[in-house]
């Protein structure tokens, strides 16, 4: 099962990874203090594919990556939030960090809930209390650069135009 | 026709855009620092495509330098081999990276930087886009040259009235952070206008820009008028001719009207910037450091103020009072005009321009239980120091105020006596 871990509003850069230890860009590394001050037990117990439900305006304040990358180090398969901060959402997409935004499912999983996530639907999977909700879909840009697991990984192989055809208009 | 960003972002695409259009852009100027660049190299070394164009790109170490531990000056290290390797012409350690590009007249109206570092919003004082991305996009950009955008919707705060003496720009941002929220912003660009901006010198207007990161907001716009161009033409080396863009016809989200008269000093309280409240009440609550530094509130015209404050007088003994100039700029003015002394002489410490203690990693780090009041932009849990610190944020004035008292001061009752 992938667990829910549920997490408040206008959660900052800082609370997901305190500046003092954004002194190395591995994410393995980055991982072992995820979320530490907010929620210490998150890193030593986090599994591969949890899911973290966050409330509005996930991931505000600097425009460090450390922070999804810690997250994304720390094998979460996703996040869930009503909404995110602007700089996060963007590095979260460009780094291949999977995020939804989804209000209905962020206000009725609690903790410890067994949730699972069809990423090309957004549909969300509440197994504990039989729920499912859908997420608001990610633009077709997005997706192309979600698909190719991020940025680099798009531009390794594609023209940065590409990024836009059928996009603009 | 359209908001200031639309006017903006309009030129760039060569043809008039609307809030909501998703946009592919050249972009002017591409920024990092310290902390943000090695990153941003790992990214463009994985796609291992060259550089579009070496004099886009503009590097800065200002976060941790010099660097306070071995992990720094291994980063360090690695920015200046990489300057070196690829002769990237605009490398500077010379202050806070957005008070540098201003001195070195990278932002000029119109222009279309990115920055990898949140408080790129700064550069809208210019009448400029400016706006904060994470690494990999800025590794991105030094290959492509480019960004996406969406065009955002605008948030019109238009600001009327003459605020009282003791008042200065910071307080009305912290009024305008309490009124909005954290996320009052977010996504949306927030043109700052009327009679109090007009007004308003440079130094106090680049306050407005800079904290609309902290209401969420994509970019924070002021137009260029006269005080923006004689800004350029007698302060920085940018050439002209430079183009007042100001909005058309403009249709805004919403547009909220603020009478600045009616506002007395504000404090920004432990732990969010919208905590935001009237000095009053929290007046004489214990602070244990001053900080007066950053790119909020570390210009000349800042220290000046502090300097005005403190001249003849001795700050409390059991508050450590640190002022971190801007940029060395700043801080070589300050020394041929005697302020450095005058601040050295009422017990302040006085470090190399920088980020300073602003990111918790040097320069005066606070330890559990301590409280500061600082003239940053940002005052998140755990941002100084340790986790159970508090800081609260405020203008230079209060900062000076509360330096002579070790308490949190209303600055009139000093700037009175003066």
């Amino acid at each position: 099962m992938s667990k829910a871990w549920t997490f408040g509003e206008n959660m900052n850069t800082d609370e997901i990874i305190p500046g003092r230890y954004n002194i190395t860009i591995d994410p393995l590394e980055l991982a072992k203090n995820v979320f530490c001050e907010v929620k210490p037990e998150y890193a030593a117990n986090v599994k591969p594919g949890d899911i973290i439900v966050g409330g509005q305006n996930f991931g505000c304040g600097s425009s460090r990556e450390h922070a999804p990358i810690a997250i994304k180090g720390s094998q979460a398969k996703c996040i869930i939030a009503p909404s995110f901060a602007r700089i996060f959402f963007r590095n979260a997409i460009n780094i291949g960090l999977p995020i939804l935004e989804c209000p209905e499912a962020v206000a009725d999983i609690t903790e410890g809930d067994d949730v699972d996530v069809d990423l090309a639907t957004g549909q969300i999977f509440n197994h504990t209390n039989g729920h499912q909700y859908q997420a608001n879909a990610l633009p077709d840009f997005v997706l192309k650069i979600a698909d190719a697991g991020g940025i680099v990984n798009f531009l390794k192989t594609h023209d940065i135009q590409e990024l836009m055809m059928n996009a603009e208009g | 026709m359209g908001t200031l960003i639309e006017e903006i972002f309009g030129r760039r695409a060569g043809r008039p855009v609307q809030a909501g259009e998703i946009l592919l852009l050249d972009v002017d100027y591409i920024m990092s620092h310290d902390n943000t660049t090695p990153l941003a190299i790992k990214a463009f070394r994985d796609i291992g495509k060259p550089i579009l164009d070496k004099n886009r790109i503009v590097l800065h170490l200002d976060h941790a330098y010099p660097a306070p531990n071995v992990l720094a000056a291994e980063n360090h290290k690695k920015i200046i081999e990489f300057v070196r390797e690829q002769g990237l012409p605009h490398f500077y350690h010379q202050g806070v990276c957005h008070q540098v590009m201003l001195e070195e007249g990278f932002i000029t109206p119109g222009a279309i930087v990115i920055g990898a570092d949140s408080h790129s919003n700064t550069y809208g004082a210019m009448g400029a886009f400016g706006s904060g991305l994470g690494s990999t996009e800025i590794g991105v950009a030094w290959i492509t040259g480019k960004c996406w955008f969406k065009v955002p919707e605008t948030i019109r705060i238009e600001l009327t009235g003459k605020a009282q003496p003791g008042v200065y720009a910071k307080d009305v941002m912290i009024y305008i952070a309490g009124l909005l929220g954290m996320d009052g912003g977010t996504y949306r660009s927030v043109e700052f206008g009327g009679e109090y901006i007009d007004n308003l010198p440079m130094h106090e207007r680049i306050i407005f820009p800079n904290m609309s990161t902290e209401i969420g907001a994509k970019c924070g716009l002021i137009a260029a008028d006269d005080v923006t161009i004689d800004y350029l033409e007698t302060q920085t080396p940018a050439k002209g001719p430079f183009e007042k863009i100001r909005p058309v016809n403009p249709r805004y989200e919403r547009v909220l009207e603020i009478d600045v008269a009616t506002l007395s000093p504000q404090v920004a309280c432990h732990p969010d910037v919208d905590n935001a409240k009237p000095l009053e009440q929290v007046e004489g609550l214990e602070v244990h450091e001053v900080y007066i530094g950053t790119c909020t509130n570390a210009r000349y015209e800042d220290i000046e103020i502090v300097a005005r404050m403190l001249e003849g007088k001795r700050v409390n003994e059991f508050t450590r009072v640190i002022v971190t100039p801007a940029s060395d700029r700043i801080y070589k003015k300050a020394m041929q005009n005697g302020l450095i002394e005058i601040l050295l002489n009422a017990g302040c410490t006085v470090t190399g321009s920088g980020c300073g203690a602003c990111i918790g990693r040097h320069g005066g780090i606070l330890a559990a239980g301590e409280r500061a009041l600082t003239t940053m932009n940002r005052n998140f849990i755990g941002r100084m120091g340790s986790p159970l610190s508090e800081v609260y944020l405020a203008s230079p004035a209060t900062a000076a105020a509360t330096a002579l008292t070790g308490r949190i001061t209303d600055p009139r009752k000093i700037l009175e006596i003066l």
